[in-house]
């Protein structure tokens, strides 16, 4: 795309996005009143960045920039405060979201002969509707059997003859490890290509899922706030994940300087040609690196790297977006107990577990096991109501949760410390 | 009586530096009772001073609960325990826990009572004259 083009396609952008309230007030701050005021990328990188706190004081429809009337869908993502962030799709959205889908897994080998499973989940989460729309613009088959039912999966794996399976690396993963409980084996099953997302993953992770179901394992990239799934995809080659021709990236250092091709920063993310939700500028707190030029597989434009952080403290369990400060909050609503606390997340098998030890004191102490077991409970089953995972909630002796001068360390990731060893 | 009351993680040598502690307190435990879970435990004791022992192991960073017992005399035998309790039950007690000892001076059986509601319970010990 060349530097006109680039400007041309931001400019229609920006007369979309102009439309929305919040982002009319945002550009004005900066002198930007309507698409041709600019007039370099120079004038775009002066935009102020967008980004999910916007979402959230602006909920739930306030960057919306056409009317409820054209929208014909809207997903929305679990918010730290208990407000989800919202997204909203016109009907051309809808149809340049599926393109887009398609697109991507066309470069990764598929086609209308395939049979698809879609094991994500469907609903407001982004990751079942936008791969199956995507798979239906190909004309490949779609079973959309959302996610678990891990017996069920597979059984329809086996009896529909499934050659794609959409779903995260580590069900993917845990369906390998359930093949022998039903008594089958890769062989049973003709599946060729996983594209796998919604959480981080690692090539050691590849290799596994590849060996283990014998098929070609790749990544998909994507956020609700921009689209969904299908931002980027690896094609058969696997060697970074191409961006769609519809998004723009920036990487961006932590003081939100522009980085030059192939330095590692946060992404940062504008939308062309999208209408009802468009995005200008919006920060993914995804840390990642991007090249331009064209690969073997007839993509050409931005390639990025595998995501390998977030610039905060989001942990990604089971594929859900899960906060410290969600946890803190489950902690302080049950009552009475002082948070000092610390979030363990590990890997059993294949499947990410969510560990909460909670130093007891003297306000929730009770000499009754009874009590301090209900406590417990109590604990869990709020934990589970916020984030919608399950949690093991632990009480532990005050002070055994080591203290650090400054930021408290709440977090001990041990999927990261395995990843390293 | 009041009684000591401490949260003990299950992690070995928890218990046994809890004891430690007291030992160096110079506290002569009479009685104890310990009740434990998968993750926790909770430690009983009977201690001479109790408010005050609390206090100091309060300051050692251990969770301390002082909650009320009552300690019952019962006959050393067959049926001594049951005898007691079939009475206090009568009575509308509702034990929560118990644990027994032998006080050492005159070998005389003797069981921690916790109840439900303290009331009851010394509203039943007064009628029934035990103590």
């Amino acid at each position: 795309m060349t530097q006109d083009e680039l400007l041309l396609h931001l400019r229609k952008t920006i007369e979309q996005v102009l439309k929305a309230p919040y982002y009319k007030k945002k550009l004005a701050e900066v002198g930007i009143y309507y698409p041709g005021d600019v007039k370099s990328l120079e004038d775009f990188r002066k935009i102020p960045l967008t980004d999910k706190e916007a979402l959230r004081q602006n909920y739930p429809f306030g960057l919306f920039a056409e009317p409820l009337e054209k929208m014909v869908r809207i997903h929305a993502s679990s918010g730290t405060t208990g407000k989800p962030t919202v997204v909203g799709y016109t009907r051309e959205d809808i149809q340049l979201w599926a393109k887009i889908v398609a697109n991507g897994l066309r470069r990764a080998g598929i086609t209308s002969n395939d049979v698809v499973q879609v094991a994500y989940g469907y609903g407001l989460f982004t990751g079942g509707m936008g791969l199956h729309y995507g798979c239906e613009e190909l004309g490949a088959l779609v079973i959309p059997i959302s996610g678990g039912n891990t017996q069920r999966q597979l059984m329809l794996m086996r009896d529909f003859g499934s050659t794609v399976l959409c779903c995260t690396p580590s069900y993917a993963l845990y369906l390998a490890d359930s093949l022998g409980e039903e008594g089958m084996t890769k062989e049973d099953l003709k599946l060729r290509v996983g594209i796998f997302g919604a959480e981080p993953w690692t090539e050691q992770m590849r290799a596994e899922i590849e060996t283990r179901l014998g098929i070609r394992a790749l990544d998909i990239y994507g956020l609700s706030e921009t689209m969904g799934p299908g931002v980027s995809l690896e094609c058969l080659k696997g060697e970074g994940l191409h961006i769609d021709e519809n998004f723009y990236p920036e990487i961006l250092d932590k003081d939100g300087n522009v980085l030059p091709e192939g330095e590692t920063g946060e992404l940062v993310l504008t939308s062309f040609n999208k209408m009802g939700f468009p995005g200008l500028r919006y920060r993914t707190k995804d840390i990642t690196s991007i090249t331009y030029g064209s690969c073997t597989c007839g993509h050409t434009g931005w390639t990025m790297k595998r995501v390998s952080a977030r610039v905060d403290d989001m942990l990604i369990i089971r594929g859900v977006n899960v906060f410290p400060s969600q946890i803190e909050e489950a902690i302080l609503s049950v009552g009475g107990i002082e948070p000092h606390y610390l979030i363990v997340v590990d890997r059993e098998g294949n499947l990410d577990t969510l560990e909460v030890q909670i130093e007891v004191n003297a306000a929730s102490f009770n000499d009754e096991i009874r009590e301090l077991e209900e406590l417990q409970q109590r604990l869990q089953t709020k934990i589970h109501e916020i984030l919608n995972i399950a949690a093991r909630v632990r009480l532990v002796e005050p002070k055994s949760i080591p203290r650090s001068e400054g930021k408290a360390k709440r977090v001990i990731d041990k999927r990261k410390e395995k990843q390293l060893s | 009586m009041l009684q000591l009351s401490i949260f003990l993680e299950n992690a070995q040598g928890r218990l046994a530096d809890a004891l430690n502690t007291l030992a160096d307190l110079q506290v002569n435990i009479r009685a104890l009772s310990l009740a434990d879970t998968k993750d926790y435990g909770v430690l009983r004791i009977i201690v001479e001073n109790p408010e005050e022992v609390a206090e100091k192991l309060r300051e050692r960073n251990c969770v301390v609960k002082i909650t009320q017992v009552w300690v019952l005399k019962v006959p050393d035998s067959p049926g001594g325990l049951a005898g007691q309790l079939n009475k206090l039950v009568a009575e509308g007690v509702n034990v929560e826990y118990m644990y027994g000892f032998v006080e050492k001076e005159n070998e005389q059986a003797q069981v921690v009572l916790r109840v439900r509601d303290a009331e009851i319970m010394q509203a039943a010990m007064d009628k029934l004259a035990l103590k």
